[in-house]
């Protein structure tokens, strides 16, 4: 996904989640480098396994409630306290925040709203999704049954070729630059 | 194998024997200081008035209040300039009609005698949660076929065992209660349902129907022995399971677990309604069951915790790892939360219609027990949130370690506040009664766990899922 690839890509296609796992592990293990891995569902400890790094989308989520809570209280203060006070069911409306447990579902349901729409935007942002963008997918046999795997070639062409054919590899080939 | 080593043992034991004498002398101190007895009365009373907004509101109920209880015996001459009490409060009633220095001081003598029994109360309330919840979701593993847990259900089973001696002293208690030891149960108060009688008190009176004490023993019998039968049970063919058919113990296992978690949804409301709603005996809430269940829940699940990594820590239980202290920990975040959106529903309906006999509730709690009621919330809800919102932070046992105190001390404090301001009223605080009757119960607790936990291998030989659980990943 939009890496700057210096070297040659060697794609290999596997059958089973398990083998790409282990294989994956091996690989790293020896010292090749894993870019990427399409599979048609996610594979438990296949991050770890490639040595991804954590995603930050988590952290930007919290903000992203903490925003929501802000602006539900601020909404609520504006519309219920300062421009229009309201009087209902005799609960005190002179200050914010005497009156605030009446206003705590607001505040939960945009601090929810907030995080969830803010996140799936970011989502969708980061990694280059908008309406019309062209799939990213080298073998649609990826969304089926069968798992693709790109290695990166830093050396000799025919061991890793050996490798990848030692670890279960169904069809092998390579992608110049 | 885990060893209950003579050492431990002696700690749990010295745990129980300190926490007794602390509360039999807190129990002989016990009333004797002045200041207890006046404690907090004119405190509260400008307390009170210096609030302007809130002391407001609260007369306007209270004035309510009274119109309301005009069909009642003689609420009238109830002055609360003199007496902080409240219409709802589980006592109110003793105050008859002319409210007599007498009648005034014996009511004060009532509360503080109440005091010791209180203190237990708590914690035999407390300490039954933390082996209820895991019984219960010990229940839950089998019935919802769970396959990450398989090498944890030896600690569950133990901590289920746990309710049985806080059951047996929450019997002891009620019936020290009908025989008018304490007067914690103002629903146990002799004559309440006679009319004439002077402590008749005709709210109470068309309860009585249910809050009798012989339906409420019968009741309290019941659910002791449905929970210790499946506690019984469940551990029975869990370790039948070890030398024979693992499969046929474990199907076994999931029909007496079916049958109790049934039982269970049941008697986890009426018992909250028992045990603990009945002190306010005029107050009710229809969620109070949940809103009980979910705070022993947690706290068990907390219990949980640390003792797996007790074990862990000792260098047992190698098949635990943080995928399991993340689900545990999961656990117990998602509880935290489920436990402040029923008290967040309680409390906002209630504060939101004020009705004078259902908010007399909350405006005690917010007089009498102010900081107790809003620590608690601190330590139960924002301390756990923040500490375990993130993925990482629920894999490393440091940080689960300090959200499941939180909770501990967070959840004793809940019961705390549920109990006491219907047996003592402002006469509370905590001293060597509270702290003697945690340690009892915290030894005893740790005395039946461990050794039950000895007394088999901590990991099931022959559960069919129990690979399933050693690779479970997170």
């Amino acid at each position: 996904m939009g890496h700057t690839k210096h070297n040659p890509i060697v794609r290999a296609l596997f059958n089973d989640d398990d083998i790409v796992l282990d294989a994956v592990k091996d690989l790293r293990a020896n010292g090749f480098s894993v870019n990427e891995v399409y599979s048609p569902f996610p594979i438990h400890g296949l991050d770890e396994a490639m040595g991804l790094k954590r995603t930050r989308l988590s952290t930007a989520a919290f903000f992203y409630g903490l925003v929501g809570l802000f602006f539900a209280s601020w909404l609520t203060y504006y519309t219920m306290i300062v421009d229009w006070p309201q009087n209902i069911g005799g609960k005190p409306n002179a200050y914010w925040f005497v009156n605030m447990p009446s206003f705590v579902p607001i505040m939960f349901e945009l601090t929810v709203f907030f995080a969830a729409h803010l996140m799936c935007w970011s989502y969708f942002a980061v990694n280059g999704l908008y309406p019309g963008a062209k799939a990213q997918n080298p073998d649609p046999r990826t969304t089926d049954d069968h798992f693709l795997m790109e290695v990166e070639l830093e050396g000799d062409e025919a061991a890793l070729t050996a490798k990848l054919q030692e670890l279960g590899a169904l069809e092998i080939s390579k992608l110049e630059e | 194998m885990f060893e209950f080593s003579s050492k431990t043992k002696q700690l749990a034991i010295a745990l129980t024997v300190v926490g007794a004498i602390l509360w039999i002398v807190g129990f002989a101190m016990n009333g004797s200081s002045s200041h207890e007895a006046d404690h907090g009365h004119d405190a509260h009373a400008t307390e009170q008035h210096a609030e302007a907004g809130h002391d407001a509101h609260g007369e306007e109920a209270h004035g309510d209040a009274h119109a309301q209880d005009s069909h009642e015996t003689a609420h009238g001459d109830h002055d609360h300039a003199v007496h902080d009490d409240y219409p709802g409060e589980a006592h109110a009633a003793m105050i008859e009609s002319a409210l007599t220095h007498d009648a005034h001081a014996e009511h004060e003598a009532h509360q503080i005698a109440n005091r010791p029994w209180s203190a237990l109360y708590v914690a035999a309330i407390f300490f039954l949660g933390l082996g209820l919840g895991q019984l219960f979701f010990l229940g839950i593993q089998y019935v919802a076929q769970a396959g990450w847990s398989a090498g944890l259900l030896r600690v569950m089973e133990a901590q289920a065992f746990a309710i049985v001696i806080p059951l047996i002293f929450i019997l002891i208690i009620s019936f020290l209660g009908f025989g008018h030891i304490h007067h914690m149960f103002h629903w146990m108060v002799e004559g309440i349902d006679v009319p004439g009688h002077p402590n008749y008190d005709p709210i109470i009176a068309e309860k009585t129907g249910f809050l009798s004490p012989l339906f409420f023993s019968i009741r309290a019998i019941i659910y002791m022995v449905g929970w210790i039968w499946a506690a019984k049970m469940l551990r029975k063919n869990s370790l039948l399971s070890d030398t024979g058919d693992g499969v046929a113990m474990w199907k076994k296992n999931r029909g007496v677990a079916a049958a109790f978690t049934v039982f269970y949804a049941v008697t986890s409301s009426t018992s909250a309604w028992d045990f603990i709603m009945s002190i306010d005996t005029h107050w009710f809430s229809t969620l109070f069951g949940w809103y009980t269940f979910a705070g022993m829940f947690v706290s068990s699940f907390a219990a949980l915790i640390l003792i797996t990594l007790y074990l862990k820590g000792k260098g047992l239980m190698e098949w635990v790892n943080e995928n399991h202290l993340h689900d545990l920990g999961k656990f117990m975040f998602a509880f935290s939360v489920f436990w402040t959106y029923l008290w967040f529903s309680q409390f906002m309906l209630i504060w939101y219609a004020d009705i004078p006999e259902e908010v007399t509730y909350y405006m005690q709690r917010f007089d009498q027990y102010k900081v107790p009621f809003f620590v608690m919330l601190v330590l139960n809800f924002l301390l756990p949130v923040l500490a375990v919102l993130s993925r990482p932070a629920k894999r490393v046992p440091g940080t689960v370690i300090m959200a499941a105190f939180f909770v501990l001390v967070g959840h004793y404090m809940d019961h705390y506040v549920m109990i006491m301001p219907g047996t003592v009223g402002d006469h509370y605080g905590f001293g060597l009664l509270e702290l003697g009757a945690i340690l009892f119960f915290a030894g005893m607790f740790i005395y039946v766990v461990l050794s039950s936990l000895a007394k088999a291998p901590l990991l099931h030989k022959n559960h069919p899922m129990i690979t399933e659980s050693k690779y479970f990943q997170q």
